[in-house]
């Protein structure tokens, strides 16, 4: 498959592989943000390839892990009691919230629908003028501008029924997080590639300089890893703090313009709580009160759960880097992915997610 | 949710007033993708898709270069 089977299955992977371990003065700990990068590592077991050579920590980049218990609380009280139809993507599905996940809901008779893609719930609400939709929009700054879209075709359409519950987190806040706490061991980043495709890297520089780490906006096939990495390895040989890009062929520095400015028409910034690492400043997107209509938060007020959840679950600590998946007492004991304690071992970016089934692919029988 | 995969268009379909749809080749599965936010994209291009939205199309120029790249710093190594 152009455009991925070269960089999945090159020839040239065993020896960028000995590339990085020739250049490794010393076990350099490089942070890889993104969930999709963390399963192809885990998948292609370039962690393992890489094991006394570089010590990759696992980032926060999976935003169905960092949605609060409170939204799938949220969205389990419209389908069931407003009787709504909620469309959530799968791996929403059966990541718990304070009692139930959304699966359950769905076998308690609530009206939920799976969709692969977020139009599909566009179409729903259209086809079903007297049916409420609301659909859980969960994402990081790649997903933005498709739900921007939808809220801006909504607009246009002037549909009554759709409104979103958006769960929309942003990368750099999570970043300066993770830098900013003291016992950080992160000394470069790979930083997402899809979604530098839409922002452009600029405001990564300034994250690199503030903090003195390189920064390598990194694609997700085996090969992309791997450069990413390699070129980390040889900024962090020669002390440069700057930001490169491996991934060339999708991300210009400035990004995608018309999606940014479409992003920021309908959404505005805000402080907001990610699951496992409390409220972060200027985290999150909301709509903007021209598009408030569209919020399923205020079209369903008073849906929230107020109970914490009393889980064991560690996933704070896995999401910031200091706990890896395989080192937690419940990793595929009482934590599986029939059966999670929390959201990392149910989203298909989730770490733990990763090594279970790389891992463990039998069960852990 | 960084999922998207890199899909070739094949030809524009007929325009929703509000979208401009695509019939994208993913290697043999065709699906249609929203092409807004590519304006630059024409038949022929490849885009990376992403929930059924193209966000980037892809620079084959730019795609040489990771080889190209490799070659140079493989070749400063010592075999």
């Amino acid at each position: 498959m152009k455009y991925l089977s070269e960089y999945r299955k090159s020839r040239d992977i065993p020896k960028v592989l000995q590339a990085i371990q020739a250049r490794a003065s010393r076990p350099w700990n490089i942070m890889e943000i993104c969930g999709g990068q963390t399963h192809s590592i885990v998948k292609y077991g370039l962690d393992q390839a890489l094991e006394g050579h570089i010590r990759l920590i696992h980032g926060p980049g999976c935003p169905v892990c960092v949605t609060p218990e409170q939204k799938i609380d949220a969205a389990c009280t419209m389908a069931l009691a407003h009787k709504v139809i909620l469309c959530s993507y799968g791996d929403m599905l059966r990541v718990p919230g304070t009692k139930h996940d959304l699966l359950q809901a769905k076998a308690a008779g609530a009206d939920i629908r799976l969709v692969h893609e977020p139009l599909e719930a566009l179409n729903l609400a259209r086809q079903n003028p007297e049916r409420e939709v609301v659909f859980f929009a969960v994402g990081f700054e790649t997903t933005a501008p498709v739900h921007a879209m939808l809220i801006h075709a909504a607009a246009q359409m002037k549909l009554k029924n759709f409104s979103l519950l958006l769960s929309h987190v942003l990368v750099p806040p999570a970043l300066r997080y993770i830098l900013e706490e003291p016992q950080c061991e992160v000394e470069a980043m790979l930083a997402a590639g899809h979604v530098c495709a839409v922002t452009g890297y600029q405001e990564y520089q300034d994250l690199a300089e503030v903090y003195g780490k390189p920064i390598v906006v990194t694609g997700f096939e085996a090969l992309d890893i791997l450069e990413g990495i390699l070129m980390c390895v040889d900024l962090l040989e020669k002390g440069r703090i700057r930001v490169e890009n491996q991934y060339r062929r999708a991300v210009t520095e400035e990004g995608n313009l018309g999606a940014q400015a479409l992003v920021r028409e309908i959404f505005r910034e805000e402080d907001v709580p990610w699951r496992g690492l409390g409220t972060l400043p200027r985290s999150g997107l909301s709509l903007r009160k021209k598009y408030e209509d569209f919020d399923a938060e205020l079209r369903f007020p008073g849906v929230r759960s107020g109970s914490l959840s009393l889980s064991p679950c560690r996933a704070g600590d896995v999401l910031k880097g200091f706990l890896h998946p395989v080192q937690c007492p419940f990793f595929g004991k009482t934590c599986t992915p029939d059966q999670p304690l929390g959201a990392p071992m149910v989203s298909s970016e989730g770490a733990c997610m990763a090594y279970y089934e790389a891992r463990e692919p039998m069960g852990g029988l | 949710m960084c999922l998207a995969i890199p899909g070739r268009i094949l030809h524009l379909e007929e325009d929703d007033d509000l979208f401009k749809i695509g019939l994208v080749d993913f290697d043999g599965i065709r699906k249609k993708v929203v092409l807004n936010y590519v304006p630059e994209a024409e038949p022929g291009d490849y885009v990376i898709v992403h929930v059924g939205f193209a966000i980037s199309r892809i620079h084959a120029g730019e795609a040489e270069k990771t080889f190209a790249y490799l070659k140079e710093i493989l070749s400063d190594e010592i075999p």
